[in-house]
């Protein structure tokens, strides 16, 4: 009896903190497809806010500006953050720490700090435009890409390097063969998190970017001051649509992947 | 032609000012199974390490057939190796490991297949090829590994401590597989091990490293029965080391009692350092033997009882067959012939280093 109550309790603690968690985000949802521009009165259903929304040119602009940002960032850091991360792996302990402790104050640091230093570094050398921008994600994104590398370098056995080459591979074979493979969790986990970061800044884009470039958050905030229009309601549900796939999508393929491998291991065994 | 398949000449290699490796000298015949033996440190897998191309000498040079290929890079030099940690590619399967330097060569895919199931049968893993690395064992896993290194039909095969992660009992069935493998591929093994019973048990030659010099290199009977100095009578099987005075020719002094030898040629009175064997001892009557002390410990190991002696302030090692009462005084004697006279190391380098330093 008494376990029955526990059980109880602990389903509606559970219950509420999802509720807590996502009704914002249902809410949001539910005005987007609201006829009525009262945030309080439900006025019927309508996608007239989405046709809206693709119409304005201002926003698919600024949409077009995020992805091309975040991708072309992320790509860059990711390259950089997996050369980076084996170079430091190589270091010895003392060096190691050392350089894992530089390259993670930049993430624990104040973003308002970073955008407003970066800000007066480029100003010195050029007028601010979308390479800053450009340039200022790569600079945030490559801790996060070393950070999700590092710990899929450690588990790996260096030695296999050496096995492939032992075994007849030049160093470029042997690298994209034998090393990458091992590394591919890591690399992706790195690339869909400095994706994620870059499309999520605000302040340092704000400090970084030149006049006339926009991307989704700064330009959200610009129209904000002029009042929210519900435009934005259809966008902020579109992009959080978007991400809920991607990670349905990416939980689907690692579970598909692990259950292939029991198989194969199964069946051999047979 | 030329025996001699690998030539070391006077290699010396350090890592920040350490010397590792001091001058080596060392040559290889074909065909044969060589041992490097030693405490970690000694310099022994940096020696392979230059064999296989891993690393590069300071000084000195790698002759491989008469050619100097110091320099060469791994994939260019028809030696495989073995590795310690096995090393198979986590992402291929059994048969796609031992396939990849296969396919490297571009040989044909009928070769490959037919290699593959050669060198499976040969490691006795014959159902496995399916299987990925992860879901083998140990064991398992050093055989892939040396069915890997052995398709490619190496002119040498370097195993770097192969067995040192496995269970004494694998290790010794591994063991006697490794003799097999060796019979049937015919090809160079240089194997590092710093286990002295494996390097007694499988090699032809063995070559006793210790602080990157080589202490001695023989056959395993010799290094065993004539070490030539105290740090190999020690790391090879237990030794009784002990300070003595070579009186004249075929008579030493030990611990104040003369006993007779067979060895010449060391001077008169002059300090050397003495080894007998601990199955060399037999105990005996108090007043029969050479030397007279007090049982104080006694173990039972099996097939022998240890019984230490302590007689002044040494205490013997001695393995018998027979047991001892602990408190008894009792003699000891030995057989001139198992007294292993050896001259007093003039350098520190040749002291004495215990195993698990």
């Amino acid at each position: 009896m008494v376990k029955k109550i526990l059980d109880w309790i602990s389903r509606c603690y559970m219950g509420l903190i999802i509720f807590f968690l996502y009704a914002p985000m249902i809410v949001l949802v539910v005005l987007s497809f609201n006829d009525s521009k009262s945030r309080v009165v439900w006025g019927g259903f309508t996608l007239n806010w989405y046709q809206k929304m693709f119409d304005s040119t201002q926003i698919m602009e600024a949409l077009r500006t995020t992805f091309v940002l975040a991708f072309s960032s992320a790509g860059i850091a990711t390259v950089i953050g997996v050369m980076a991360a084996l170079g430091i792996h190589a270091m010895r302990q003392r060096n190691y720490n050392l350089t894992m402790i530089m390259t993670n104050i930049p993430m624990l640091n104040a973003d308002i700090v970073t955008g407003i230093a970066l800000m007066l570094w480029f100003v010195k050398f050029m007028p601010l435009s979308f390479m800053t921008v450009l340039l200022a994600h790569i600079t945030f994104n490559i801790p996060y890409v070393i950070l999700s590398v590092m710990p899929k370098i450690k588990q790996m056995n260096v030695s296999i390097y050496e096995a492939a080459r032992d075994l007849g591979a030049g160093s470029v074979y042997a690298f994209v063969k034998i090393i990458l493979p091992q590394l591919t969790g890591g690399i992706l986990s790195g690339f869909l998190m400095a994706l994620t970061m870059s499309m999520d800044d605000f302040v340092i884009t704000y400090f970084t970017k030149g006049a006339g470039v926009n991307t989704l958050s700064t330009m959200i905030y610009g129209e904000l001051r002029k009042g929210i229009k519900p435009e934005m309601y259809a966008l902020s549900t579109l992009i959080f649509a978007t991400v809920f796939v991607i990670l349905l999508l990416t939980n689907y393929i690692s579970g598909m992947k692990e259950k292939e491998n029991e198989k194969k291991n199964r069946r051999s065994m047979l | 032609m030329n025996d001699v398949i690998l030539q070391l000449d006077s290699i010396s290699k350090s890592f920040d000012g350490k010397m590792v490796i001091d001058n080596l000298d060392l040559e290889i015949k074909r065909n044969e199974f060589v041992t490097l033996l030693g405490p970690s440190g000694c310099g022994k897998s940096t020696t392979l390490r230059i064999i296989g191309g891993f690393a590069k000498p300071d000084t000195g040079r790698v002759l491989f057939n008469g050619k100097d290929i110091t320099n060469l890079s791994p994939d260019k030099r028809n030696i495989n190796t073995v590795f310690q940690k096995y090393s198979l590619f986590p992402h291929m399967t059994v048969e796609e490991n031992i396939a990849f330097g296969l396919k490297l060569k571009h040989k044909s895919a009928q070769y490959i297949k037919d290699k593959i199931a050669y060198a499976l049968k040969l490691v006795n893993m014959d159902h496995y090829g399916k299987r990925r690395p992860e879901s083998l064992s140990g064991g398992q896993q050093q055989r892939v590994a040396i069915a890997r290194a052995i398709v490619n039909e190496p002119d040498i095969l370097l195993l770097d401590e192969p067995l040192g992660a496995l269970d004494l009992k694998l290790r010794h069935s591994m063991q006697r597989e490794l003799i097999k493998i060796k019979q049937e591929v015919g090809i160079t093994f240089v194997y590092v091990t710093h286990d002295q019973e494996e390097a007694l048990t499988m090699s032809d030659r063995i070559v006793v490293m210790n602080k990157g010099i080589i202490q001695q290199m023989g056959t395993s009977k010799s290094i065993y029965d004539e070490p030539q100095n105290a740090f190999v009578a020690d790391f090879i099987g237990d030794s009784n080391i002990i300070d003595g005075v070579m009186v004249m020719d075929r008579l030493v002094e030990i611990q104040g009692t003369r006993i007779p030898c067979v060895d010449e040629g060391f001077g008169t009175n002059e300090l050397v350092d003495v080894v007998i064997r601990p199955e060399d001892l037999k105990i005996v009557d108090a007043e029969k033997g050479y030397l007279k002390g007090m049982v104080v410990s006694i173990i039972f190991k099996g097939a022998y009882y240890e019984i230490k002696v302590r007689v002044q302030d040494y205490e013997w090692s001695i393995q018998s067959v027979n047991p001892a009462t602990i408190g008894a005084t009792v003699g000891l004697t030995i057989l001139p012939e198992n007294i292993q006279i050896m001259h007093k190391p003039l350098s520190v380098d040749a002291e004495v280093v215990k195993e698990d330093e």
